[in-house]
């Protein structure tokens, strides 16, 4: 299989939330994300009803494939830290464990000392809690939800 | 890279528009935009220049519908056509779950046609990837313009492997859903196979 799926399961997913949770109230930031590094959304915690999350997560994982391709020229392993820097609000995006991306928005309520600090201990539980997810999906006998369905069920999607 | 979440029970998969400059990769994303209901769709997202050519990528979340309780999102982007932004087509194709290459029908682009294909070879080839293996369809696209080549030239030039194949007129819609509904058809008969 040259393409494996990105599997998220009840428990890890919950266990996400609550990190992101948790890092949202100890940061003091507004919003915390977490995308794959193919630009879909994992979760999200705080302000998130005006904000199109989903847009958010694919220009952020452009924006962190464009980095990796400028560290790859520079012969850089990777630049695993960005962070802009606006006059209402200011984006912490770290790469966690070259998998997936953690970003924070945060404004004047917090400083970037304290979203620094607080990431970092957020992105080692983060990557455990990955590690933990990858194996569970690499063990055999987990299938595809999607072995049970037939051509049918795919045909009726398209004629609705 | 399919995407499956057993708790919100969804399934996002990545369609990646591909094709020579200018061959209406960003006009197909605009019509299927235009044409989707509103609770569907997510914005669209166009990094351009200010000429209007794509600089780095388009994007366009889609909702298809559900099989059996799960929710298919499909996102789908484009690439930029120009040679020279050969380095942000390959971020593109990262984990690409689906591949729709354009064509631009004129006679004139037929060389810029075959390289372009050629470039999706090798940038796929590069990741681990092989066209031959992957949800794979190619639309010929602005066959109302006069100076076009036969559908059986086209297809001896760029789909030598006989995949699903469609005529089109992107900004009138001519063939878009068509090509949009065979790739997604292809990519969740994928994911049936356990891809």
């Amino acid at each position: 299989m040259v393409n494996p799926q990105m599997v998220m399961y009840e428990e890890e997913f919950n266990q996400i939330q609550v990190l992101c949770d948790k890092l949202v109230r100890e940061s003091n930031s507004r919003t915390v994300f977490i995308v794959d590094k193919n630009g879909q959304l994992i979760s999200a915690s705080g302000e998130v009803e005006n904000v199109d999350t989903t847009s958010l997560a694919s220009l952020t994982a452009g924006n962190v494939a464009a980095t990796g391709g400028m560290a790859k020229l520079l012969r850089e392993e990777e630049f695993a830290t960005q962070f802009h820097e606006g006059v209402k609000a200011n984006v912490h995006i770290q790469l966690v464990g070259n998998r997936v991306i953690l970003v924070v928005i945060f404004d004047a309520r917090s400083s970037l000392g304290l979203v620094r600090l607080r990431v970092k201990k957020s992105a080692d539980e983060l990557n455990q809690i990955f590690e933990k997810l990858l194996r569970k999906v690499a063990e055999p006998g987990l299938d595809s939800p999607f072995a049970e369905i037939t051509d049918e069920d795919i045909d009726n999607l398209f004629n609705e | 890279m399919s995407f499956i979440n057993y708790l919100s029970r969804e399934i996002n998969c990545k369609i990646v528009y591909y094709g020579p400059g200018l061959c209406g990769k960003t006009t197909n994303l605009h019509f299927i935009y235009t044409k989707t209901n509103p609770e569907a769709k997510g914005k669209m997202i166009s990094l351009a220049t200010e000429t209007e050519r794509t600089l780095f990528f388009d994007f366009l979340p889609l909702s298809l519908g559900e099989i059996r309780g799960f929710k298919t999102r499909f996102h789908l982007y484009t690439v930029p056509g120009q040679v020279f932004y050969d380095a942000s087509r390959k971020l593109i194709l990262k984990g690409v779950d689906g591949v729709v290459f354009v064509a631009d029908s004129q006679i004139e682009r037929m060389e810029a046609n075959g390289e372009s294909l050629e470039n999706l070879r090798l940038n796929l080839a590069e990741q681990g990837y092989s066209l031959d293996k992957l949800p794979y369809v190619v639309q010929y696209n602005k066959r109302d313009l006069p100076n076009v080549a036969s559908k059986e030239e086209l297809h001896g030039l760029l789909n030598p492997t006989g995949v699903p194949e469609y005529e089109a007129v992107a900004p009138t819609g001519v063939g878009v859903f068509d090509t949009l509904k065979a790739v997604a058809k292809l990519v969740l008969t994928e994911l049936k196979r356990g891809g």
